[in-house]
Formats: C-alpha cells, sequence, structure tokens
C-alpha cells in the first residue's frame, strides 16, 4: 500500500454507515481501491461526483475528515513461487512474520473462462474415504462443499482429504475460521510435511467480517497463478462460505438494498456462482478443485445459502452421525458428486457403478425397516437382513475413518451383498454378479 | 427505431452492471448501445429511461469503469444474426461465437461473428420471378450439415412484395446477394442470406398455430408412457438440486425426435455445458446415422457470465428456434434453467430499486414466463408446411419449494410438469419424475388421444390410464400397510403395493447411463406395457405377505434383464422365457 505520487488526496467525507462511507470525487473507476483514514476499501456505487466506498475493516472511528487516497486499481495480489508455505490476511499481506511476496501484480477476480476452453474434468481423486470414493467420487475441476452443522468435523474431514488428494498445491481460504481451527490447519499441515505446497489466506473471527470478502478472490488468484501459469493441480479450500455470503449480506444491506429470500442479497446466487466457476480444467493440464464448507442451521437445506450453493456446485457432501456404530459417517442419501458419473466404471473397476447403487439401495431398506421398528411393528427376515447389512456398511464404508483403495472398497460391498442377501434382491447385472459374488 | 443521427451519451453513475447514461438525443427502451471505456467497447441494452438519464444494464463487468465515458446506441434492440452455419456452434447469451474468440480466458468487450462469412454454400433456388412472398416465405435452400436450410425474405419485412430476380443454383457466400424482390411502389429490395431479428420479439411469419396433437417421442418411458409431451408442446421440470434435472434434460436432447436440437444452457453449471461440448460432438445421432452435433446449437452463458447476456440468453435461443421453425423443422429448444433466467430478472429490478414482488422477484415476472413459453408450438406456414418449436424448461425452486414464484409463474405457461422428487432421488428411482404429482394436459386433448390411439395403438391410452391407477392404488396401500403393519393388512394390500412397485421399477425407472435402457422407443414401450400390464391383472397364490415382495423381487430382477438388453434379442427371449416360467409357477 505505498502511496504513489501526484495522487489527489480528498478530506470530506459526506455519509458514514457503518460499512461505507461517501465522499465528492471525481476520475474514480469502479470497483477501484481506496485508503479511507488508512484503511482500504473499495468503490462499489458511483453517481455523478458522489463516490460510495465500502470499508472492509469497517468504519469505527472514521472521522468526516478522514484522509481517503482513491488507488486507481483493483484488489491485487502478487503472485510467484514465493507464495507457497505462507500466511497471509484477506489483503494479501503476510501474517507469518516473513517478508512481503516479490513477483507479478494480478487483479483478483479476474474474468471467466471461456466455455469451450474447458477440459471435461477426467480425473479421480482419491481421497481414501469411502463414503467419498466408493458412493461419491470427486473429480480434479470439481467444485463441492460439505454441508455440514456448526458442532460436525468437517474441517478435520476436509484437511485429510486435501492432505490425500495428492494435489501439487493447497490453498486455505480461511473465512471467519475461528483461532483455534486456524492453528489445528497449520498443525495438521506442518506435521504432514507439506506445508512447502500450502498458501493460505485467512480471516479470523477477530478480523472485521466484510474484509471475508476479499478471500476467495485472493485464494482463486494464487490458484490460477500455479493453475495456469505452472501447470499445476491445485486444491482450493474455502471456509466457511456461510460466513462469507453473511458477509455479502451486511453490505447489501448498508447499501440499502432490497433484501430477497432470508435477508440475502437478490444477487447472492451470481456472487456465489463467480467464486464456485473458478473451479476448472485447463486444456494445458492445469486445475482448480474446490472443496468448500457451507455450515447449515439445524441442518436446513432450504435455507438461501445452502440452497443457492447447491444449484451451483456439483454436488455436496453431507457428515452425520450414526448412532448404530457411534462414528460420523458420510451421508449416503443427502451426498451427491455430480462428476462421478466421468469417472466410474471407467477410472475405477467396471462394477462401481451399480454397486455403488445397489448399496445405497439396500441402505435405504434398511432405514425403511427402522422405521418400521420405531413405530413397533414386527421385521420380516428380509428387513432384519438389511438391519445387518447397514450397519456392517457403515462401520465398514461409510465412516470418515476408513482408509483403503477403490477396489478393497467394491470388494467389501460384494463380500457385504454375499452375506446378508441373495443375487435376487441385490439386483446387479448378472454379468457382475457372475463375477463378483463371494460364494 | 432507424434513425439518422446517432444518440450518444456520458456515463452519469455506475452500480455493479447498471449505468446510468446522460442522453443528448432520443434512445428507445430495450436499445443496445457501447459504453467505450479505454479501448474497449461494453455492450449494453436500455432498460429504462428517466428523463435525459437512461438505465442501461451492461452485458459485461464494469471494473474501471469511469463517470463520463463516451456512450454511442445503435439504434436497434439487442438482435440475432440468422443464416446458414448457426448449427454445430456455441455462442453465448449475445450470439458471439465463444470459438473464435481467443485465449482460454474471456476477454471484456470481445464481440465475434455469430456466422463464418467466406464459407461458400451451394443455393437452390426454391422461389421465381414474378412469385410474390411475404416476410419467412422460402426463396432457396442451401445444405446445412444435412439439413435442408431455407433462405427466406427477412422477417422484419412487412407487406407483399414480388420477386424480381432469384441467382441461379451455384455457390455463394452469405453476404451475396441472392434475390431481389419489389414492394408495391417498385423499389427494390436485394436480399442476401443472412437477417437480423430483435430477440424480444415473437416471429410471427406463420399462417396458423393449432392446438399442438402430435407425440414427440423422447425414449424416456416415464414421459413418453405416462405424460407425454407433444410437438410444439411446453413442458417444465421443476426439482430441487440433486434430482437430476440435467442428466433428464441431456437425455431428452439427445433422444427426442427432433430436427433441431437448441440447448440454452443460461446460468448453469459451465462443467455441465462442458459435457455437452464433449459428448455431442461424439454422439452418433439415430435418426441420421451422422453425429449429434450437426443439428445442434448450444447457447452457453454459465452461471459465472455476465447476468444481463444470461437474461438475453433464453431469447436468444428462442429466436434461433423461431428461425428454423420457419424452414419447416421440427425444434426441440431446452433451457436450464428458466430460474436463473428469473433471478436474472430479479438482480436488475433490485438495483433499478423497482419496488419487489413475491420474494424480490419483479412483478411482472409471471407475464414475462408466459408471454416467453407461448412462443413454442406447432405452426402451419404460409405454404402449408408445418413447423415446430418444442419448449422444456427447468426450474430451480428455492429450497425445493415447488410455491415459490417462478415455479408458480411457470405452472400457469406451460402444459407438462414433471415434478422430481427429492424422496425418488434419494432412494436412487431415476428419473425421478413423480409418477402421481406430475401431469401431461395433452393426454386430454382428444386430437392427442386420437393421434396416439392411431400410431401407437388400440389399447394404448387404456393402457396408460390403468398403469396410472396401479401406481395410485399401490401408493395408498403402501399408507396403510405403514400405518397398520405389514401382518395387520390383508395379503391384498401387499400385492397392490408390489403391483405398482413393478410398474416403478420396470417402466418408470431407467438407466440414463446404460447404452441400451437409456432410450427406448414407442414399440418397445408399448410391448413393455402390456406384458408389466398382463403380471398386474394376474392373480397369483401367496402364503404370507413376506412371499409377495420375494417373488415381486424377482419378476423385477428379470424384467431389468431385460431392460439391459437388446429389444428382441436372444437375451431379450431367453430373460423373458425365464420370467414366464416364474409367473406360471405362481399362477392360481
Amino acid at each position: 500500500m505505498e502511496s504513489q505520487a501526484f495522487q489527489k488526496i480528498y478530506t470530506k467525507l459526506t455519509n458514514i454507515t457503518k460499512a461505507t462511507v461517501s465522499l465528492k470525487a471525481t476520475g474514480v473507476g469502479y470497483d477501484e481501491m481506496a485508503t479511507v483514514h488508512g484503511r482500504l476499501g473499495q468503490v462499489v456505487k458511483i453517481m455523478g461526483d458522489q463516490v460510495v466506498l465500502q470499508v472492509f475493516s469497517g468504519t469505527e472511528g472514521i472521522p468526516t475528515d478522514a484522509e481517503v487516497i482513491f488507488m486507481g486499481r483493483p484488489p491485487q495480489l502478487r503472485v510467484s513461487d514465493q507464495l507457497s508455505g505462507r500466511f497471509f490476511n484477506a489483503y494479501g499481506d503476510p501474517i507469518d512474520g516473513g517478508p512481503q511476496v516479490e513477483g507479478e501484480v494480478r487483479d483478483i477476480g479476474s474474468p471467466s473462462v471461456n466455455p469451450v476452453r474447458r477440459k471435461q474434468p477426467s480425473q479421480l481423486i482419491a481421497t481414501g474415504i469411502a463414503g467419498i470414493d466408493l458412493n461419491n467420487s470427486l473429480v480434479s475441476g470439481q467444485k463441492i462443499p460439505f454441508f455440514a452443522d456448526p458442532d460436525q468435523p468437517y474441517n478435520q474431514v476436509m484437511a485429510s482429504v486435501a492432505l490425500r488428494a495428492k494435489a501439487d498445491k493447497i490453498i486455505l481460504g480461511g473465512m471467519g475460521l475461528t483461532n483455534d481451527d486456524y492453528l489445528f490447519f497449520k498443525h495438521v499441515f506442518e506435521n504432514a510435511g507439506a506445508l512447502d505446497r500450502i498458501v493460505s489466506f485467512v480471516n479470523t473471527t477477530d478480523n472485521p467480517p466484510v474484509e471475508r470478502l476479499l478471500v476467495p478472490d485472493m485464494a482463486l488468484t494464487a490458484a490460477e497463478y500455479f493453475a495456469v501459469d505452472k501447470n499445476e493441480s491445485v486444491l482450493v479450500l474455502l471456509t466457511d462460505m456461510t460466513l462469507f455470503a453473511d458477509a455479502l449480506s451486511i453490505v447489501s444491506n448498508r447499501m440499502d438494498q432490497i433484501p430477497s429470500k432470508d435477508s440475502m442479497p437478490g444477487s447472492l446466487y451470481s456472487d456465489l456462482a463467480r467464486i464456485y466457476e473458478k473451479a476448472v480444467q485447463f486444456p494445458s493440464g492445469g486445475s482448480i478443485t474446490i472443496i468448500a464448507v457451507t455450515t447449515l442451521s439445524g441442518g436446513d437445506i432450504t435455507h438461501a445459502i445452502p440452497d443457492n450453493t447447491g444449484y451451483i456446485t456439483e454436488g455436496q457432501l453431507f457428515l452425520r452421525r450414526d448412532t448404530e456404530i457411534g462414528k460420523v459417517i458420510v451421508d449416503p442419501f443427502r451426498s451427491l458428486s455430480r462428476l462421478k458419473q466421468l469417472v466410474i466404471g471407467k477410472q475405477t473397476r467396471e462394477d462401481h457403478p451399480q454397486v455403488m447403487n445397489a448399496a445405497v439401495r439396500l441402505y435405504a431398506d434398511a432405514a425403511n425397516a427402522r422405521t418400521k421398528l420405531e413405530n413397533g411393528f414386527d421385521l420380516t427376515d428380509y428387513d432384519e437382513r438389511t438391519l445387518e447389512f447397514a450397519k456392517a456398511y457403515s462401520e465398514r464404508l461409510l465412516a470418515i475413518d476408513v482408509n483403503v483403495d477403490t477396489d478393497t472398497m467394491l470388494n467389501i460391498s460384494w463380500e457385504l451383498f454375499s452375506k446378508h442377501f441373495n443375487k435376487a434382491e441385490v439386483g446387479v447385472k448378472q454379468e457382475f454378479t457372475e463375477k463378483y459374488w463371494v460364494q | 427505431m432507424e434513425r439518422k443521427n446517432k444518440t450518444t451519451g456520458k456515463v452519469a453513475g455506475i452500480v455493479a452492471n447498471l449505468v446510468i447514461v446522460e442522453v443528448n438525443g432520443p434512445v428507445a427502451q430495450n436499445e443496445i448501445c457501447f459504453i467505450v471505456h479505454n479501448d474497449e467497447r461494453l455492450m449494453a441494452e436500455v432498460i429504462k429511461v428517466v428523463g435525459v438519464n437512461a438505465y442501461v444494464q451492461v452485458f459485461e463487468s464494469t471494473r474501471g469503469l469511469r463517470v463520463g465515458s463516451a456512450v454511442e446506441f445503435q439504434g436497434h434492440m439487442l438482435e440475432v444474426t440468422l443464416g446458414p452455419g448457426i448449427l454445430s456452434r456455441n455462442y453465448d447469451g449475445l450470439q458471439n461465437d465463444l470459438d473464435k474468440m481467443e485465449g482460454v480466458f474471456l476477454k471484456r468487450g470481445e464481440y465475434t461473428d455469430p456466422l463464418n462469412r467466406d464459407v461458400k454454400w451451394t443455393f437452390k433456388p426454391l422461389a421465381k420471378a414474378g412469385d410474390s412472398v411475404t416476410a419467412g416465405s422460402w426463396l432457396g435452400e442451401v445444405m446445412e450439415n444435412s439439413i435442408p436450410h431455407k433462405i427466406m425474405v427477412p422477417f422484419k419485412m412487412d407487406g407483399r412484395y414480388k420477386v424480381k430476380s432469384v441467382v441461379a443454383e451455384g455457390d455463394y457466400i452469405v453476404d451475396d446477394t441472392i434475390a431481389v424482390v419489389t414492394d408495391e411502389d417498385g423499389t427494390e429490395y436485394p436480399l442476401t442470406m443472412v437477417q437480423k431479428w430483435p430477440v424480444k420479439m415473437a416471429v410471427r411469419s406463420y399462417k396458423e398455430k393449432p392446438r399442438p396433437f402430435k407425440l414427440l417421442e423422447t425414449g424416456v418411458r416415464c414421459i413418453d408412457t405416462l405424460n407425454p409431451i407433444t410437438e410444439g408442446g411446453t413442458g417444465f421440470i421443476p426439482g430441487p438440486f440433486g434430482t437430476g434435472k440435467t442428466v433428464l434434460q441431456h437425455a431428452i436432447s439427445k433422444q427426442a425426435e427432433a430436427d433441431i436440437v437448441i440447448i440454452a444452457a443460461c446460468g448453469e453449471r459451465a462443467n455441465e455445458v462442458v459435457e455437452v461440448f464433449t459428448e455431442f460432438p461424439e454422439l452418433d445421432d439415430p435418426r441420421t446415422g451422422r453425429k449429434l452435433i450437426e443439428r445442434t446449437t448450444i447457447i452457453a452463458n454459465t452461471s459465472n457470465m455476465p447476468v444481463a447476456a444470461r437474461e438475453a440468453s433464453v431469447y436468444t435461443a428462442m429466436s434461433l428456434a423461431e428461425y428454423y421453425r420457419s424452414m419447416g423443422l421440427k425444434v426441440l429448444l431446452m433451457a436450464d434453467s428458466t430460474s436463473r433466467w428469473a433471478q436474472a430478472l430479479r438482480e436488475m429490478s433490485n438495483r433499478l430499486e423497482e419496488l419487489p414482488g413475491p420474494d424480490a422477484f419483479p412483478m411482472d415476472l409471471s407475464a414475462v414466463i408466459s408471454n416467453f413459453y407461448s412462443r413454442a408450438g406447432f405452426v402451419y406456414l404460409p405454404n402449408g408446411a408445418t413447423g415446430s418449436i418444442t419448449f422444456i424448461g427447468t426450474v430451480s425452486p428455492a429450497g425445493g419449494n415447488l410455491k415459490e414464484p417462478v415455479t408458480e409463474s411457470t405452472r400457469k405457461a406451460a402444459r407438462c410438469f414433471y415434478g422430481l422428487s427429492q424422496a425418488r432421488a434419494d432412494s436412487k428411482r431415476y428419473p425421478a419424475i413423480d409418477p402421481i404429482d406430475s401431469y401431461s394436459k395433452y393426454l386430454e386433448y382428444p386430437e392427442v388421444q386420437e393421434n396416439l390411439t392411431k400410431n401407437v395403438g388400440e389399447e394404448w391410452l387404456g393402457n396408460v390410464l390403468k398403469a396410472k391407477d396401479i401406481l395410485f392404488r399401490g401408493k395408498e396401500a403402501m399408507e396403510q400397510i405403514n400405518i397398520l403393519g405389514d401382518d395387520s393388512v390383508p395379503i391384498s394390500f401387499h400385492d397392490r403395493y408390489w403391483k405398482s412397485e413393478l410398474i416403478d421399477f420396470v417402466i418408470l425407472q431407467q438407466d440414463a447411463f446404460d447404452k441400451i435402457d437409456a432410450s427406448t422407443s414407442m414399440k418397445r414401450q408399448q410391448y413393455m406395457l402390456s406384458s408389466v400390464l398382463d403380471v398386474a391383472d394376474s392373480e397369483f397364490k401367496f402364503h404370507n405377505f413376506e412371499e409377495v415382495s420375494g417373488f415381486f423381487k424377482e419378476v423385477i430382477n428379470l424384467y431389468k434383464q431385460m431392460n439391459y438388453s437388446e429389444f428382441e434379442s436372444e437375451q431379450f427371449t431367453k430373460h423373458e422365457a425365464s420370467l414366464q416360467e416364474l409367473l406360471k409357477k405362481r399362477m392360481n
């Protein structure tokens, strides 16, 4: 934020709200950055000579004669290999005590990829977690969130997915992370000896909420540098996108915009899409994969934030505590990876799609049997068997502490099918039953 | 709207993609203008005028834009360019050819020509000197891929004209004059193969628009059998996310009996569009033996592309569809998703600070949607030929709630409703179209009934209604079983429930990813339905309710093996024989 020569300094604010200031100024560009009383702000509205600035860190204590200097550029990040292993705040300034990064200056929030230049995602990302690899395989270039209640261990699952995923770079965009979670990520990455391939942009709960708006774009600008310039496969972790959306609603509220559903701005869908659609497989081989977290309140997915997210992302992963086995599992009913069709049965074994569907269907039958039991009805022999199957399936495959390869997952599934059911009940194509049924 | 002197203006205010322009002359609502920013020209459309201020929505990012920048008005509305060479192209919402754009990232202010100007087309005249013509009359044709592409009198030309001359058969580029027509005053109009049309206006160069009456086969059993759509019909598919909307829509566009397929990816996921880009060139067209992409045009305005262009994209797609319909072709138009279009309307209405309607959507949402759906339809052209636009839009209801404004408004406009059910999707019963809630109004049309009886079979309508009845009764039986318990209801309840499950598993559920099961011909659908209904009509011996589910699971399994086999193949007959044996053993 070095000041440049010949900059005009304004010293007369006409309006101040909790998040914005207005002043008379000319020659200002839309989206341009400025410093207001030493704090960073961005132009969000221009009407004639009236300019409205959103001040990221809030307007507390800003006087009407505060100095305003326009920087003549949108928010930027310096990119180079020096980013690796570093921790930054929402503005891209180091918070780990290290030096400033040297490198090329890039505007954040760059244009979209031309859809005809994208490649179809096709590379399986193996995580070892069967609830993901077997039922909801991830593919490079995909974007997928965890829909989780705040008390669920989503950050832990996300960290282990990230470390097992064999990405060249992992970029963490932390929004409203508690200090504890920030330190958790730092430790996990350090202990795994993976720090040199990780870049973090972190806004913690100590920081002002509006600053969070910059975090995804910062993280994705860094991701684009590695994916486009270096042809690397980059995994971006965004947690928690609900807090990002909350920050959007704060700003739109201060600007007197009419709220749509759940007090969210009417542009929420476009705002979220702009971020998530940065997930891409580039023709040159580089890719950006986004795994995000959207926290729910009380599991409500009809709220505007998870709802809009679900329409943008390629599926969603749900975590749930299975009381039968006392472990957290990846919920097979509500979780979905839309891109799995591109890899299952192609990069994995041929029987994968049918085994996956059959197992989930039988697991659903078990859920029905459980409802019957709860309502005090007698169970049939089939019901009993589905319940036994469900317990074993949960324990051996769905639990998040499972770490095996996909062939093993399929073999376990066949073993469970053969143990609890007959072939007609499983209802898989005959050629697979002949080949894999455990006698 | 033609003006001698172009109006100009300068930027007076900016809020995201809404720009206020102070103008120095006349401007029209929906007029197109360009904002000059450094060396970029940003396209925008007038959406409101207050005094000397024109409010324009910019089809691009407004980053860096300054007050005082020059604006040039164009004197026309947003237009599509129509001519040979539209098929197999990938356009954005403003009909820019995406393949002509350089680089991986979209550049702001880059606009590309939708047609190839230097390609030669072999033109064959259809009209001759002295013919009396009106807008939309066929002057000649060129072969576009394997489609006879008619060169027409431009839709914009009102009134009657006389053909003065038409060029001889030969190779021409699109900008060559291929005919000259004269109006009543003798003024001559030279015509090329290219014309322009404002996207927000409906093309009306047809003689008559009757009620649709012909079945449009989609190969999707739960549509064709239970709730068929017609040539020129309208339908919509609402469903919460993750219920298979996109897979279903792709299946329909791959398999439907249409000459031309236009896909408008409106504010949807880019990777899904890439799937179409990647798959369609590989897919064989079962109808022509060529590639499906040869008769397909894709309008891709993904969710991260500018929101105003998203609004335009559905209109661009509809105008292209109308163009091909006027050539006497059957067009299938798919829009995924119309909710994103409605949201684009909402975003703009919000920035204009209009008083909001329900869920902050603009008050005229319902009118805008009905108006759009009404552009589809089956038509008789003035020369007696027929053409159609079948329109199927998806709706992404917020929170899966079908009472939200976009679904409600669409329900008033579309004649077929294919409601996707979360419960069916959760239990992996795909396609997740709810058999009870969904409907096709066309089944009630006497002309459709007559057509079905003639083309599918005498007993067909009766069978369809019977199947619906069994599904409904099965649902009731299941509710009773759930309330009273398995052994507290008569065995006949289980029998009734499992017969509806039989229809569900064999007819309704379909594996979109299996080569054979993905698409089912009408002949096969007819065969399978009557076979399944025979089973449903039969009485079986059961000693207890547990036998019922065991037996029907075996029956379903064999039917599924049949669905996975080539129709009437050896394998198919083999499974059918084992099925008959199984049934016989249980018969009373």
